[in-house]
């Protein structure tokens, strides 16, 4: 008896730990949710993401690679994959060109990384995939379409 | 809190290959229920992961990445028995942080 009092207390003490802990997080989650850029994400095309996204324009470039299906048969989960050969790669982007919002994703690529990312996302219908790279302050963009049997937004 | 998330970093020649698995809903916020009302959207908006306290990707998703979201990527510097630490923050502010070892 005397034993499971001392265990009550000890984990009660550890309980509280935790929730402070949980609530710091909490704050710093906050913080970082500012760092989310909203405008880039409420973009509806391909230009309006890359200029929210501070760029004035995309040139089509051979070095990004999209890895995705030409058909996909649930909209819902479609894997894309980006790699970029463009030296200096310091942002990737998947945007999905008929989807509510065109911007899916966005990867910040630190040095010592590769520009190779892969997810999975979500299309409403058959529609064209970008890539856009953002490698030295400029833009580059790759484009795939796929076609989509089911949609994934909606439902 | 969410489910744990899955990750897995192996050491290859080329540098350290990660794949994570989260958990998560990722609601677009465009879905109406059986009601008819809009279900409000819920999905990740940061993803961070750091090896040895330095970021090696972050991203920020929208809500149209896929539910139950899948990430894989390669870093370089990486060695075996290090560790690995993944945090997402979803747009209703919740959290979770797991921890891997390079295998």
């Amino acid at each position: 008896m005397k034993q499971n009092r001392r265990r009550f207390v000890k984990l009660s003490g550890a309980f509280a730990l935790l929730s402070a802990a949980g609530l710091i997080s909490a704050r710093e989650a906050l913080a970082q949710q500012q760092a989310w850029n909203k405008s880039a994400f409420e973009a509806k095309s391909l230009d309006e993401t890359v200029k929210a996204l501070g760029g004035q324009s995309s040139a089509p470039n051979a070095g990004i690679t999209i890895t995705a299906p030409d058909i996909a048969e649930n909209g819902a989960v479609v894997p894309v994959g980006v790699t970029s050969k463009i030296p200096n790669t310091q942002n990737v982007y998947i945007l999905v060109e008929k989807n509510p919002n065109s911007l899916a994703a966005g990867f910040a690529i630190p040095a010592g990384t590769d520009a190779n990312v892969s997810t999975r996302i979500k299309m409403g219908q058959t529609s064209n995939v970008h890539a856009v790279v953002k490698a030295d302050n400029k833009f580059y963009v790759a484009t795939k379409e796929v076609k989509v049997t089911l949609g994934g937004c909606g439902g | 809190m969410a489910d744990p998330m899955r990750i897995r970093a192996t050491e290859q020649p080329d540098g350290v290959d990660v794949r994570v698995l989260m958990s998560h809903e990722m609601e677009t916020g465009q879905r109406r229920d059986s009601a008819g009302a809009i279900v409000p959207a819920h999905y990740i908006s940061n993803v961070t992961v750091t090896h040895n306290g330095k970021p090696v990707l972050s991203a920020e998703w929208g809500p149209a990445v896929a539910k139950n979201p899948y990430l894989q990527f390669k870093f370089k510097g990486g060695k075996k028995g290090e560790k690995l630490t993944v945090t997402w923050v979803d747009n209703k502010g919740d959290t979770r942080t797991d921890e891997a070892t390079i295998s």
